[in-house]
């Protein structure tokens, strides 16, 4: 069955708290997740109290400044700072986003920052997603085409036909989505999930591209697409305000179109 | 211990191409169940009060026999296509997943066979 209940020894605890600098006036408190797996211990939830005058606006500044200033061992992924990476996606305030692009204005109380959901936990914040990665891989996202490519040019597309992929390149597979739908917490390792199945549509939309049957093939599964029960916590979540549910309709569509 | 790679389990057995049938066809029938259902309530509350032969009547009516009919066949097959989805959704376990799949199935057949001889039983004048 399903499991409810957190595995054995991934129960978080109250860990250390860190207070502001004495003095500091505009105090906002953070509660983190963090696991050490070498430690053996259970997950905790740290506290720290950061003083937001001296800290810039995002929730990935505080995170930074609690690495630079407070606890050199906080663990999370980062680099771009700007929305374009998908490195820094983690469940903040309940909702898996982007901390570059989360204004910590917007948590009102507290800050409490997990992980993404559902999946194995490296280290404090950084998920383990070797198995989106693989699946990303399955669903060969690179054109496929048997008609030589024009001699010194590019392919070409028309205005209309580069429309169809407006909504769909975008995608910086931060796997904010992925993480966020039941039915991949459920069946993660049969159903590909809401960023992997955006990507399959990027290319099965893409006029370019001369295999969409193959991926329309290689999609027709009870689990592989059809776990999808328009839940729509993908499309709500996605921090660059992509629609993942509307791109496996649109498969499904095709699926059916084709009968 | 499972040392498959990652792709190789992404991969897995592959698609089993019979994903959009099942779906279309849960569609097709919630779609069917609107007027239908509407119409079985309305029959349900033109018929309250009714004594048997009343019923005898409705039901020996061929359009009303035939919307019944319809009904529960669709009925049947809607219900357990959604809880298979839900056995699919939440059963991990091989034998208890395929177990509970055909008890399902085997129950909803039964039962929508019932309810035809059912309901020609009494058309019929049972």
């Amino acid at each position: 069955m399903v499991e409810f209940n957190l595995p054995a020894g991934s129960d978080p605890v109250v860990g250390k708290t860190f207070k502001a600098p004495s003095g500091a006036k505009n105090v906002k408190v953070f509660k983190i997740y963090r696991y050490d797996p070498d430690s053996g211990n259970n997950p905790q939830i740290d506290t720290f109290e950061i003083d937001l005058d001296e800290c810039g606006p995002m929730i990935l500044d505080a995170l930074i400044k609690i690495k630079n200033e407070i606890d050199a061992t906080l663990t999370f992924r980062r680099s771009c700072r700007e929305g374009i990476c998908g490195s820094c996606a983690m469940n903040i305030d309940g909702t898996n986003t982007l901390a570059c692009l989360k204004p910590i204005a917007d948590v009102k109380g507290e800050v409490h920052i997990y992980p993404l959901p559902h999946m194995p936990v490296i280290k404090d914040l950084v998920p383990d997603l070797n198995l989106p990665y693989a699946q990303l891989r399955s669903v060969e996202p690179w054109m496929q085409a048997d008609t030589p490519a024009p001699a010194n040019q590019e392919r070409l597309q028309s205005i209309e036909e580069r429309e169809q992929l407006d909504g769909l390149w975008e995608c910086i597979l931060c796997f904010s989505c992925q993480t966020s739908c039941p039915s991949y917490w459920w069946n993660s390792d049969k159903y590909l999930g809401p960023a992997v199945l955006l990507q399959a549509y990027r290319w099965i939309a893409d006029s370019r591209d001369e295999a969409t049957g193959k991926r329309l093939d290689y999609l027709d599964d009870p689990f592989k697409v059809y776990r999808c029960h328009t839940i729509m916590n993908c499309t709500n979540t996605c921090p660059k305000g992509l629609n993942p549910g509307k791109a496996i309709a649109e498969i499904k569509k095709l699926q059916l179109q084709r009968q | 211990m499972k040392m498959q790679s990652h792709l190789g389990r992404a991969r897995n057995l592959g698609a089993s191409r019979s994903g959009v049938g099942p779906w279309w066809i849960q569609r097709l029938t919630s779609i069917a169940l609107v007027p239908l259902s509407l119409w079985f309530i309305f029959s349900v509350i033109g018929l309250l009060g009714a004594d048997y032969a009343a019923y005898q009547a409705w039901a020996g009516n061929v359009v009303n026999a035939t919307l019944m009919s319809l009904f529960i066949v669709i009925t049947f097959h809607h219900a357990q296509q959604g809880v298979c989805e839900v056995i699919h959704d939440y059963v991990h376990n091989k034998t208890t997943l395929y177990t509970s799949m055909i008890l399902v199935k085997f129950l909803a057949t039964v039962l929508a066979i019932a309810c035809l001889i059912s309901i020609l039983k009494v058309a019929f004048g049972g």
